[in-house]
């Protein structure tokens, strides 16, 4: 055996309920080696990296670590092991000091349990100069650090437990670019110390900056590892969006012109959302796509009238239109089903009559005392026109099927008879045959004359449905391309920045 | 339950013993039906007795003015209805917790009583009196008004879009706005409710005992919590019935009735009531799990 191979993955498979996240995916690392994994949204990049580092088991296959097999139990296991993670969303105690999140639970005690504050300070310090830190004062609450610092000190908690493996999810994500900076340095740094570090980005630049292997996911299934100096950032876009397009559902497009129902110029809001102005015609579908963070879901939440907008012009049939609140949005004839089925969509507890009605009550004439024949007759045909399977409209919502629940939030929609339509991720976690019925509402939307923005990761999905698709990158708009011009590859190219 | 009780008292099924019993009840199941809205939004609001008490003693110094019944009953609860749009707007617009803001004004509406009354009992002769004590038949007037509270919380609740988008801010509030539900107001609501139908409790509390006493209605919030909760709530908002509220209120009532009857001692009747509290959630949590 390579003496230099330091972790070894044969096989690994996880399904969660509905979704197989991963099928038989197998690569290795060596000592001294920075590899990256690469692969669209929902490759399954993320639960391999649980997998690793004790997040949960696989159902198949198995890991060896240092030459031995490791069986996980916990994420204390994996650290004990040598392995380390650094999650996207930090996980450190904002009121406790810089050094206490580094040795929490394992604070520097004596017999009674006086925990020593001075030795562990210096100890810290020493630590924290191992990654290059020399500035900071170890009793500092990490609340008042940087993003970056706070990464820092994440690293340094990883390196105090002497691991051999980093594992970092998106650790440029929310970076500047000098941060980025220095933490290539301290990645080098690492490297040249023999410590291996495993990394999950999107941003194509880092990755062949900094890898020197990267490892490319599909589908959960494992594609292919390369060496960074064989590859061209062109070749790993195609390989990370390269399956067969779906032809299943083929929707016929068109390019519109005329007047938009729907104009957006120059929005901007306090964080995520730069410059964004675009206009969407009757009966158009226009997907807003781009990774995760890009900032789609905040657009059309700034439109909504869910977020405050700080500057910007949204016109609505050609007048210009003030959105203060969702209500105001709704009765302009504007309808958003958002991304998060349980989190921003359903009322879990109350009943499928209930959750279709709940908007469209509010905006009736007579609408203080409720109308309740004329919710029941509505609910009753709506379950009926999209089918939502469910032993009643009395059923509470959170007995039916994810696909279920979802016809029956766009219901909630439809029944307002919405001009302007968002969709935000409407298919994510619904069953293939949902999905179908889903774009055929789409598609019988727009022929209705409905303008439609649909935001989705999907690329296959997008390039099915869209007449017109607006990629995003961090809060900016970066590429517009028609529905007759717009491949996967171009699309990615734009989503990470590559023109 | 009343079965049991029945065999082992045969005074409990008597109707003077029942409009007891009811009388008993109605100031805490006329405060109930508030709570209740506010926890189904998700919210909890613990000032309830003491700005009943509060509303008692500013109702013994409107009389002394001489003003008549109703505009006494107006200026009362239009003071018990100001004083749930502070709790109500601290909660929804300031976004402070519920409890931290019903703890301040708990006691702040105990101070301002004490501060009024020096802390002693102000009498109040006047004819809003009856509300508290008078009977229509052999009919204890309070027991009206909370048959009629319970009738209006149910048809609010069922019938009017304000009731059912309590619901669904208290079930997911993200959604409700999303939704269009205007959020801010429909949790302010709940609290001026609240604050409203405290007054009315205040009047008839103190009609009862013809006098109002800035100590009157203290502890009562958890009486009316455990109502409300014992009625199958959900402290995590979206869940519970006006009618829950109306039967946890009765249970708690009509155990401590049972006990006074049967001649066991008053120590165990307060044991009693934390074990029913207990086991009206635990049922609940039980079969949730089983659920899952």
């Amino acid at each position: 055996m390579d003496k230099n191979l330091l972790l070894d993955v044969k096989g690994i498979s996880k399904s969660f309920p509905g979704v197989k996240a991963l099928s038989d995916v197998s690569f290795s690392v060596e000592t001294g080696e920075v590899h990256a994994i690469v692969g669209e949204n929902g490759a399954g990049k993320s639960t391999l990296m649980n997998i690793l580092s004790g997040g949960y088991g696989p159902d198949e296959g198995s890991v060896f670590f240092q030459g031995k097999e490791l069986k996980l139990k916990n994420t204390r296991d994996a650290q004990e092991s040598g392995i380390a993670m650094i999650h996207q969303e930090l996980s450190l105690a904002p009121h406790l000091s810089i050094m206490e999140n580094i040795y929490i639970g394992r604070l520097e005690t004596n017999k009674l349990g006086y925990v020593n504050y001075k030795k562990m300070a210096e100890k810290c310090k020493l630590q924290l100069e191992c990654i290059g830190i020399r500035d900071i004062d170890p009793r500092r609450k990490v609340k008042d650090l940087s993003v970056s610092q706070m990464q820092m000190v994440e690293i340094a908690k990883a390196l105090s437990l002497e691991a051999k493996l980093l594992i970092m999810d998106e650790p440029t994500s929310s970076l500047t670019s000098s941060e980025t900076e220095m933490l290539i340095a301290i990645i080098n740094s690492l490297k040249a110390s023999g410590v291996s570090i495993l990394f999950i980005s999107h941003r194509m630049e880092e990755v062949f900056r900094i890898s020197d292997k990267i490892t490319i996911l599909r589908d959960g299934q494992y594609i292919k590892t390369i060496e960074k100096k064989d590859a061209e950032v062109k070749q790993v876009l195609s390989l990370m969006v390269g399956r067969e397009f779906d032809k299943a559902y083929n929707r016929a497009k068109n390019v519109f012109t005329g007047k938009p129902i729907l104009e957006v110029k120059g929005l901007r809001d306090k964080s995520r959302i730069k410059d964004i102005s675009f206009e969407v015609h009757p009966g158009e579908v226009v997907a807003i796509t781009g990774l995760v963070g890009a900032g789609r879901t905040e657009v059309i939440q700034t439109i909504f009238g869910v977020n405050k907008k700080i500057e910007g012009e949204i016109l609505v049939d050609g007048k210009k239109v003030n959105i203060k609140s969702p209500i105001d949005a709704i009765k302009l004839g504007i309808g958003l089903i958002p991304e998060g089925r349980k989190t921003q969509g359903l009322c879990l507890d109350m009943t499928v009559r209930e959750n279709i009605s709940m908007s469209n009550l509010q905006i009736q004439d007579h609408k203080h005392m409720m109308d309740l024949k004329q919710e029941i007759s509505n609910a009753e045909e709506y379950i009926q026109k999209l089918s939502i399977k469910t032993p009643g409209m009395e059923q509470k919502i959170k007995y039916l099927s994810g696909g279920n629940q979802q016809k029956a939030i766009i219901s909630r929609w439809l029944l307002n008879k919405p001009k302007i339509l968002f969709l935000d991720e409407p298919t994510h976690g619904v069953d293939i045959g949902a999905k179908s019925e889903i774009y055929e509402i789409i598609d019988e939307l727009s022929k209705s004359g409905v303008g439609i923005v649909l935001i989705s990761s999907e690329l296959p999905e997008v390039l099915m449905l869209a007449d017109r698709i607006l990629v995003m990158h961090e809060g900016m708009i970066k590429g517009e391309l028609g529905h007759h011009e717009a491949t996967q590859e171009n699309i990615m190219e734009y989503a990470a920045n590559q023109f | 339950m009343c079965i049991v009780i029945s065999l082992l008292t045969p005074y409990f099924f008597t109707v003077s013993n029942i409009f007891n019993v009811l009388r008993q009840i109605s100031v805490i199941a006329i405060l109930a039906v508030g709570e209740a809205l506010i926890i189904i939004t998700g919210g909890i609001d613990l000032s309830v007795g003491n700005v009943l008490g509060l509303c008692g003693v500013i109702l013994a110094v409107l009389a002394g003015l001489g003003l008549s019944p109703i505009t006494l009953i107006i200026l009362t609860i239009a003071f018990g209805c100001f004083v749930g749009l502070i709790n109500g707007f601290l909660v929804a617009k300031i976004k402070i917790n519920p409890f931290i803001v019903t703890l301040g004004m708990m006691s702040i509406a105990r101070g301002i009583a004490l501060l009024i009354t020096g802390g002693m009992p102000i009498a109040i002769k006047n004819g809003i009196n009856y509300l508290g004590g008078g009977y229509i038949g052999p009919v204890p007037f309070p027991v009206i008004i909370m048959f009629a509270i319970i009738i209006m919380g149910m048809v609010f609740t069922k019938r009017f879009l304000v009731g059912r988008n309590i619901y669904a801010v208290g079930s997911n509030e993200r959604a409700a706005k999303l939704s269009g539900i205007p959020v801010d107001f429909t949790k302010m609501i709940v609290y001026i409710i609240t604050g409203g139908l405290c007054a009315l409790a205040g009047i008839i509390l103190s009609g009862t005992l013809n006098n109002a006493s800035p100590a009157s209605g203290q502890g009562y919030e958890l009486d009316v919590v455990a109502a409300v909760v014992i009625g199958g709530a959900s402290l995590s908002g979206g869940e519970g019935t006006i009618i829950g509220a109306l039967l946890g209120a009765a249970i708690m009532g009509v155990l401590r009735n049972a006990f006074v009857l049967v001649g066991v001692s008053a120590y165990w009747q307060i044991v009693t009531i934390g074990l029913v509290i207990i086991a009206a959630v635990a049922i609940d949590s039980i079969k949730n799990l089983k659920n899952e």
